[in-house]
């Protein structure tokens, strides 16, 4: 991990990780995953934001904090590298209106939005929703002026620099391009969410 | 050990305003965007379930507003905490904030709340609803667990467990203490006068309040800035400023991932508290370093 994130202290036993960038997030989110393991960190949550890792219910934060200097050199090559492809039918009720925040053509959407490396930044809003990663600039989109009071499970949206998938219908304000049939959620699951924080996804024409 | 024939299930016959079976919540699945759910005042969860012999990780009812009327289907120990509320079995009064043992097919009848806003009821062997995710609370917004508790509903209970182990005494919930606020992380994101309106203020309980939040009403806190904060992730308990102002109390049910700063979290027994508190109530800060 290149540097090392400044933290704040939350209440009584949480603490915020401060990171310099996305990479710095996935790195402190693993470094924490693998002290974990180890049995150098206990505490409830590891819950990465958008450029924070936040550790919620730590047991003995003050020694985390003294530990936090060893995070730098923890091996992080166990990390399983999930990739998922979801393919999606491109009949979103937004599609012309993001072709004409965007000045691009319809077909032109699709293809930047398929060919986009994405990967989940982090997870919210509802059970399973990822917030994706990685959308080329064009692409970035303000939410709807106003927010629908239903999107079906599987569409998928922009919103500001992140792509997301609603798990299950549910009310919603970003700009929807299309649906998926891939499951989600799925709370029997052994791992419930099929995207996690640090998977990569790419989307492919359905 | 329930006798043989006699099913130990609860039998809803009346209720009054939105019951919930809960239990110590789906902790660990934040990452996933999985609010923590749980029982809004835990130390009144606990203490029913230590009440009837439980685990604490039992699942009780969460009855807001009291009034509540079900049917035992065997011979058990019940107990109710939280709210104040009268309990009455089989037409007699019995006290609140204790074991009481009831014969099969007692009728269990909770009041309306008297000090309070909601009232905990542990029968000996819990709500054994399936769990979801290693919880069996309701969390409606997320759509885990149970849904909301009916009329009509009969609800399973498990194994009748061991003798109830030493307790403390139930007290009702002292509604007009400050809640301590340790200030931070995103203090700096407010102006200069924000904390000291914060620690000084009286502010009301908003009815817009539910179990995802404690919307409060009062002198507004103005941001220091005008950026947007990257979404970053919620503690139970944060006091969150939106744009406009009006703090709001993250509960049990609050989203995992936020965009607006937390000015302070409040301690466990201040959020507990939090649950005790009814629209129009009204609330004051103290406010610390952590």
């Amino acid at each position: 991990m290149t540097g090392l994130p400044t933290p704040l202290r939350v209440g009584r036993d949480a603490l915020l990780l401060e990171c310099a960038g996305p990479e710095q997030v996935r790195a402190t989110a693993a470094a924490a995953r693998a002290r974990r393991e180890a049995g150098l960190l206990v505490c409830d949550e590891v819950v990465p934001g958008a450029a924070t890792v936040l550790l919620d219910g730590v047991v003995d934060r003050e020694a985390v904090l003294a530990d936090l200097a060893a995070w730098a050199d923890v091996e992080l090559g166990a990390e399983q590298e999930r990739a998922v492809e979801l393919a999606v039918t491109y009949d979103g009720a937004d599609l012309d209106e993001v072709a004409r925040l965007t000045g691009l053509s319809t077909s032109e959407v699709v293809e930047l939005h398929q060919g986009a490396e994405l990967r989940v930044a982090f997870c919210g809003f509802a059970p399973g929703f990822a917030y994706l990663a990685g959308l080329p600039e064009v692409l970035h989109v303000p939410r709807r002026d106003e927010p629908r009071t239903r999107v079906p499970a599987g569409a998928v949206g922009l919103a500001g620099e992140f792509c997301g998938v609603y798990p299950r219908e549910s009310p919603g304000g970003w700009q929807l391009l299309g649906t998926t049939r891939a499951t989600l959620w799925d709370p029997t699951s052994a791992e419930p969410a099929l995207l996690r924080p640090g998977t990569a996804v790419r989307f492919t024409r359905a | 050990m329930p006798r043989p024939g006699a099913d130990p299930s609860l039998t809803v016959e009346r209720l009054a305003g939105l019951v919930l079976v809960t239990d110590l919540g789906r902790v660990g699945h934040a990452h996933l965007g999985v609010p923590r759910s749980g029982a809004l005042d835990l130390p009144a969860h606990r203490l029913a379930n230590r009440l009837v012999g439980n685990d604490e990780a039992a699942a009780t009812l969460e009855c807001l507003g009291g009034g509540l009327r079900v049917r035992v289907g065997a011979a058990t120990t019940v107990a109710v905490t939280g709210a104040q509320v009268p309990l009455v079995v089989d037409g007699r009064p019995r006290d609140w904030g204790d074991a009481v043992a009831v014969p099969r097919g007692a009728v269990v009848e909770l009041g309306r709340v008297v000090v309070g806003l909601r009232a905990y009821l542990a029968v000996a062997g819990g709500v054994a609803v399936e769990p979801v995710l290693g919880s069996r609370s309701s969390d409606l917004l997320s759509g885990l667990g149970p849904p909301r508790v009916e009329e009509g509903d009969e609800l399973p209970v498990g194994e009748r467990p061991g003798a109830p182990r030493p307790v403390g005494v139930a007290v009702p919930p002292r509604v007009g203490d400050p809640l301590e606020l340790a200030v931070g992380p995103r203090e700096d994101w407010l102006d200069a006068a924000a904390l000291e309106t914060l620690g000084r203020a009286a502010y009301v309980v908003s009815s817009a309040s539910n179990r995802v939040g404690l919307r409060l009403e009062g002198p507004a806190l103005t941001w220091a800035r005008r950026q947007e904060l990257p979404s970053e992730g919620m503690v139970l308990g944060a006091v969150q400023v939106p744009p406009g102002g009006q703090p709001v109390v993250f509960l049990a049910d609050h989203p995992t991932t936020g965009g607006y700063p937390v000015v302070g979290v409040l301690d466990a027994a201040s959020v507990a508290r939090c649950a005790q508190l009814a629209p129009g109530d009204e609330v004051r800060f103290r406010l610390t370093r952590p």
